[in-house]
């Protein structure tokens, strides 16, 4: 993981409050290898979030 | 002489007023009276949760109206709602998405799937168009193609009287237009239309026959008298359902740096708000997550609240649905179900 996939910024560093946010509020915005933004899908039971380098990821629900 | 400060003064204590007014006789509190409320300390909150929940019991009854709500069409919107992170003109991350008609009929059975009756296609526009409404009407029909009966709303921001008739012929039984805010303060959150254009929209569906949904967002720099002006101004339209947002200050907005609504601060607005409104469908929306945390999601349950959207929102999450119907059940709470709501 190079990138945080919150905030798009190289993931060494403090993403304290990102980590928080993504565990409750926000699915993945940037690509945790280019940092890319990506095309995200909320839906009601999940997510969906596409990079078009390095593809598609979903939620686990 | 002065009463000691501890001491409540029965005959001009809001709560108590409330309690003969709202509770006895139904009549929503004036401007003054919410603001009342909403300026009320921290230990009265008990009170004034428990004389709202015996409102909402009294007037709404026990059950609780789960709803899903899905984004067809996220991002990349030409207005300018300072909160919004789908609004094209902030640099937040949340880029351009349409959701295809499978995509949509799943997010649909699974909503169902949680035994809510109320499903919500919204889209990130200023107005539909006619590509938009299209896809709207597919989506529906595909919805009922797939033996899914749950009632559908829709929420596609502002439209016009054809636009109206054509929802109608649609099916859709609810439409959501949120005012987002008091009257004095949507020039402030908004520069791209005005609050009356919004106003003018919610009288078409009303005129039309759907049901009106119409709520706002609490956290957006209103001071408490706007707090207190918007939910009076929520009154006096009369919805069929006020659903309660609290700011999620996302990144990339103006608002990205607010201060979440504090717990106390937003009980006080879901209490105020249920005696302002005591008929009203009053749903927990947006923001529940960040503002209240788990304790605070059941002391709104118990405090006015009788409607919620389960599962995620449009572009942020939301707890797994089954928390909240594990909650529902916690608290006695039956879900109201579709053969009661035809
Ligand atoms: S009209 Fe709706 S989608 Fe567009 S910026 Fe305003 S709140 Fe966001
Ligand atoms: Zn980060
Ligand atoms: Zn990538």
């Amino acid at each position: 993981m190079a990138y945080c996939s919150y905030c798009g910024k190289p993931a060494e560093g403090d993403h304290e409050v990102c980590t928080r946010r993504l565990a409750v509020l926000d699915p993945p915005r940037y690509c945790a290898e280019c940092a890319r933004r990506m095309v995200v899908q909320v839906t009601p039971a999940g997510w969906t979030a596409r990079c078009s380098r390095h593809g598609e990821i979903t939620s686990a629900r | 002489m002065t009463a000691a400060p501890e001491q409540v003064d029965r005959s001009t204590d809001v709560v108590d007023v409330a309690r003969e007014q709202v509770l006895e006789r139904g009549v929503g509190l004036t401007e003054a009276q919410v603001l009342e409320v909403l300026e009320l300390p921290d230990d009265r909150i008990e009170d004034l949760l428990a004389l709202a929940h015996d409102v909402r019991m009294r007037w709404c009854g026990p059950e609780v109206e789960v709803e899903g709500i899905v984004s067809l069409k996220t991002g990349g919107c030409p207005e300018d709602c300072h909160f919004c992170s789908q609004s094209g003109q902030f640099p937040s991350p949340v880029r351009s998405a349409w959701l295809d008609i499978p995509g949509l009929v799943k997010a649909a059975r699974q909503t169902a799937d949680t035994g809510a009756t109320e499903f919500c296609i919204v889209a990130a526009v200023r107005g539909p168009d006619k590509r938009l409404l299209s896809q709207v009407r597919e989506g529906i029909k595909a919805i009922r193609d797939d033996g899914n009966d749950i009632q559908i709303a829709c929420s596609l921001g502002m439209l016009t009287q054809e636009q109206v008739d054509e929802l109608v012929s649609m099916g859709v039984h609810r439409y959501n237009h949120n005012l987002e805010t008091a009257r004095s303060h949507f020039p402030n959150v908004v520069t791209t239309h005005s609050w009356e254009e919004r106003w003018d929209t919610l009288r078409m569906i009303r005129d039309a026959g759907m049901e009106v949904c119409c709520g706002g967002i609490i956290g957006m720099g209103e001071s408490l008298a706007q707090r207190a002006e918007f939910a009076v101004q929520l009154a006096s339209l009369e919805p069929d359902e006020v659903p309660l947002n609290f700011l999620i200050p996302n990144p990339g907005t103006p608002y990205e740096d607010y201060p979440v609504v504090e717990g106390p601060d937003a009980l006080r607005a879901v209490a105020a708000f249920r005696l302002a409104l005591p008929r009203t469908i009053l749903r927990f929306a947006g923001g529940r997550e960040l503002t209240f945390g788990d304790l605070g999601a059941k002391q709104g349950m118990l405090g006015g609240i009788n409607a919620i959207i389960v599962g995620n929102y449009l572009t942020n999450l939301g707890r797994p649905a089954v928390q909240d119907l594990e909650m529902l059940d916690e608290l006695s709470m039956p879900i109201k179900a579709l053969s009661q709501t035809l």
